[in-house]
């Protein structure tokens, strides 16, 4: 009983209510019932986004992110305190320990993912049938809301947070990450976004989908708050974190790390990094603007008094666009990361991968209004935007020959993790090259908005992202947990996931193709087959993942088969550390002379740290 | 990591195998591709635009079917031909690292590729705008005389106005066959999107803007229109149907249609280009 008293999970979100109800009063207590563009509704906007402002605050301080600040200003010395505590409550509270993180967002991001992913069989219930109304038309947009809404914000960490806190220090020789109270908030944000997104539900939902586009935004129910809430915390988040990776990974580099010995994964993530401290920013200053539009009668996005929906949607998709890459760049880079360790040779062309990985950085600040071709906005540009769209096969396609030409007369060992990543390869290709056809504006006035656009980026997103996240949950958990995962489960719930993905998501173009727009309630009668089809292997593919979860449990928790410290006999230095890592990773800080890739080549003399848990920093 | 040239090891050429595979596998495919496969993606040929669009979309598929077939034989013989023995030790590849003429033949051919498609791209949207919604003053303006009919979305139904007959305005889009018309689309309210599928039309209705776009009727159909962008509650609901008739049935029906509008016709608004923010109530 006593350890559950001090600064915890279960102090923040007591506080967190206790902020949220002050907000709510001092929100009534500003103003009474709003004015409101779109009349006729006395609900007081105000009291919603503060009562959030409020909770959230609340929340923080009772994890206790204001007591170092305190101490300090009090004339304490600096100190990294909040990493020495032990065992299980280090998980439930502010932890500064970058593995503990790592494995706090593993599970927080998996239990949103979950949420999602619920959403979605719920969407697939009501396609069922093309009339049959099993929700009401706004539960049923609400529905698909938090479906996008999440998947987009809470997945954009799905493989920085995790994999990215709990590895990078590691593979870069160091002891922790930069900031690690940052880090410690950027996984609390998220957390406190992910059960406000839910909450929606309570204020009426939100009509607008993951986009929120503008002036329906401003017309949304009091759920619309949620949403922009959600989405500004997750920006603040993205944004902290990727400052937190780009300052780690250039200023903490052990001796002998240069830049062309680095893993390709710490690339992946470095230029992951900088689209998120570039990207996430401008969606903050969007929902910021939304939120006052909502809440203090201005007019940023409200064509009758002066604003305009076209200046939401550049503002949305500059980060929007950039943001798809955020998603699919970190599993570019456990691709290339992997397949060197299963095909037994080197990283092929690495300096290529990494033009691949920062090409495609670039050139994604420069392709958002392909989301805008038959929009009316800048007419004129749109070859410009189809030149540079197209553009971005060609960094894409490094990534494709260097992962290629890695495999090339490998010793390749289909272990579960290589599974995944050789998936990545099938599902890329199909999502990329239906991206050809979006881009192509006379081809995208028929894809646009329908089923096919929708396909395409759940072929990316899903069959780019998710699949190398699974991979590297396969890969890394015997690294983070110290337990062997099962093997043969592994490899079933692989080829579960490949199949009812598949069938799941390629009948979807045919859909688009055929006239079905995203996001309705309804269809024609005569694309039922399509939509039944789609469903059933929707609700497989969900299954799938509740297979998965029974195989972490059964795994993790009945088995408890201890992990060798380097099952994969692989060559990078996380491996070369015991499973699990030791609190302080290294006993002294290694001193690099190659890259990790020297399968097949002569041994260099690589430093590898004898490692002990007594090490101090 | 300098260049390591690739070891001399006897055994089959792998390289000329997939090489070879390829062609043969592309050879066959594209044209069967190009010839049956192409022509039937929709949206059909409803439409001059429409036919571009499969036209379009025949060019891409076909020019995509080599890269689909690359990867697929590499892929298959890769994964078959260099995988470790089975129960045997684990053993190391060769320790290629890089190979410029590969990496060189590689951006040479994605880049010629994507310039391609671009440059395709470019110059069929200049043949007519190939349907899509180009904003209030289009680049791509087919020649010849033009019937203006205007779409007004609202939540959550769509309506037309015809102001060459004097602003009339209808609830259902009849169009004359053989015809070229100039699409403006506007919104009273929020963001909608003007989807005529099988004519191969899609512009967004955005308030207080006029999005033109063009279209070359041809011969009598029908046409389903839908919204495709989520405006709102019945976003799902707001479909219906349109029709393409002879210039004959068309001026009939616009007989019919005037005697209608006459009695109303004294509470429209005047015709514009946007009527945002709505002059007779406020918008949502």
């Amino acid at each position: 009983m006593r350890r559950l008293l001090g600064f915890n999970l279960l102090t923040g979100i007591v506080l967190g209510v206790a902020g949220w109800y002050a907000g709510w009063y001092a929100a009534h207590a500003i103003v009474g019932p709003s004015i409101d563009y779109f009349a006729d509704v006395d609900y007081n906007e105000l009291s919603v986004v503060l009562a959030y402002l409020g909770g959230v605050l609340g929340f923080l301080i009772g994890l206790g992110f204001l007591n170092y600040p305190i101490l300090r200003l009090r004339g304490y010395p600096p100190s990294l305190r909040e990493k020495e505590t032990a065992g299980t409550g280090r998980y439930f509270g502010l932890c500064t320990d970058h593995k503990v993180v790592g494995i706090q967002y593993l599970v927080g991001i998996g239990v949103f993912f979950f949420i999602g992913g619920l959403n979605a069989m719920l969407i697939r219930i009501e396609l069922l049938s093309p009339s049959r109304q099993v929700f009401p038309a706004g539960t049923y947009l609400t529905i698909v809301g938090i479906h996008g809404t999440m998947m987009m914000g809470m997945m954009s960490s799905a493989i920085l947070g995790p994999f990215g806190n709990y590895l990078i220090p590691i593979l870069i020789g160091a002891r922790r990450m930069a900031f690690p109270r940052i880090e410690a908030l950027t996984f609390w944000l998220l957390m406190a976004g992910g059960v406000i997104l839910e909450t929606t539900v309570f204020f009426g939902g939100f009509p607008t989908g993951w986009t929120g586009y503008e002036p329906l935004n401003t017309q949304g129910n009091p759920g619309m708050d949620c949403y922009l809430i959600f989405f500004a915390l997750v920006g603040i988040s993205m944004t902290l974190l990727g400052l937190n990776m780009i300052a780690t990974i250039v200023t903490m580099r052990a001796p002998g790390l240069t830049w062309t010995r680095l893993p390709i994964f710490v690339w992946g993530i470095l230029s992951t990094s900088v689209l998120m401290v570039l990207a996430a920013p401008v969606l903050i200053a969007t929902l910021g603007m939304a939120l006052l539009d909502r809440t203090a009668q201005t007019s940023f996005f409200i064509p009758s008094a002066g604003g305009s929906n076209y200046l939401y949607e550049n503002l949305f998709w500059v980060f929007g666009h950039p943001e798809v890459y955020i998603l699919a760049l970190p599993g570019f880079a456990i691709v290339l990361e992997l397949l060197p360790v299963f095909a037994r040779k080197p990283l092929w062309g690495y300096r290529l991968a990494i033009s691949g990985l920062l090409g495609v950085s670039l050139l994604s600040w420069f392709v958002w209004q392909h989301h805008l071709f038959v929009s009316g906005i800048n007419g004129d540009l749109r070859p410009f935007y189809m030149l540079s769209t197209e553009l971005i096969s060609i960094p894409t396609g490094f990534t494709f020959l260097c992962g290629m030409m890695t495999l090339w007369r490998g010793k390749i060992r289909y272990t579960v993790p290589m599974l995944f990543c050789l998936a990545w390869f099938f599902n890329f290709l199909i999502g990329g090259l239906s991206g050809v056809f979006l881009s192509d504006v006379p081809s995208d006035v028929t894809t646009h908005g329908s089923f096919f656009s929708m396909a395409h980026f759940h072929y990316t997103i899903m069959g780019g992202l998710i699949f190398t996240f699974f991979a590297g949950i396969y890969y890394w958990v015997p690294k983070m947990t110290g337990f062997q995962l099962n093997e043969t489960m592994g490899k079933i719930h692989f080829w579960w996931m490949f199949i009812a993905f598949n069938a799941t998501f390629a009948p979807l173009f045919a859909a688009g193709f055929l006239g079905q727009p995203r996001r309705v309630v309804t269809y024609p009668a005569d694309l039922t087959f399509i939509n039944q089809w789609v469903s059933v292997s929707a609700f497989i593919l969900g299954a799938a993942q509740l297979f998965f979860v029974f195989n972490l449990v059964y795994s993790l928790v009945f088995k408890r088969i201890p992990a060798e410290a380097n099952p994969w006999e692989s060559k990078s230095i996380e491996w070369q550390l015991p499973s699990p890592v030791p609190v302080y990773n290294f006993s002294k800080i290694p001193v690099f002379s190659s890259d990790p890739y020297g399968y097949g080549e002569p041994a260099r003399p690589v430093a590898v740290p004898a490692s002990s848990p007594a090490g101090r920093d | 990591m300098s260049a390591t040239a690739p070891t001399t090891q006897p055994g089959p050429n792998h390289a000329r195998r997939v090489i070879v595979a390829w062609i043969v596998f592309s050879l066959i495919a594209t044209p069967l591709v190009a010839i049956f496969v192409g022509p039937n993606i929709p949206p059909g040929n409803g439409s001059d635009q429409a036919t571009q669009q499969v036209f379009d979309n025949t060019v891409m598929v076909a020019l995509l079917t080599p890269v689909i077939c690359l990867l697929l034989v590499f892929f298959v013989y890769a994964l078959a031909q260099f995988r470790k023995q089975r129960g045997g030790d684990i053993v190391d590849g060769p320790p290629l690292r890089e190979h410029r003429m590969v990496q060189l033949l590689w951006i040479v051919l994605t880049s010629l590729t994507v310039l391609f498609l671009a440059g395709f791209g470019t110059f069929e949207l200049l043949q007519n705008g190939a349907g899509g919604g180009q904003g209030p003053s289009p680049i791509a303006v087919p020649s010849g005389q033009k019937l203006q009919v205007q779409v007004i979305a609202q939540q959550w139904e769509f309506t037309y106005r015809y102001p060459s007959y004097g602003g009339l305005e209808t609830s259902q889009l009849i169009l004359p066959a053989d015809t070229l018309i100039e699409l403006h689309v506007t919104s009273l309210d929020v963001v909608h999107s003007f989807w005529a599928y099988q004519l191969g039309i899609k512009a967004d209705a955005n308030p207080g803007v006029d999005n033109i776009a063009y279209l070359k009727t041809k011969g009598p159909r029908t046409f389903s229109v839908h919204c495709a962008e989520l405006c709102g509650l019945w976003h799902g609901y707001m479909f219906s149907q349109g029709k393409v008739v002879s210039s004959s049935d068309f001026s009939a029906w616009l007989h019919q249609q005037e005697a209608l509008f006459a009695s109303v016709k004294q509470y429209m608004p005047a015709y514009a280009n946007a009527y945002y923010p709505d002059p007779q109530r406020r918008a949502g």
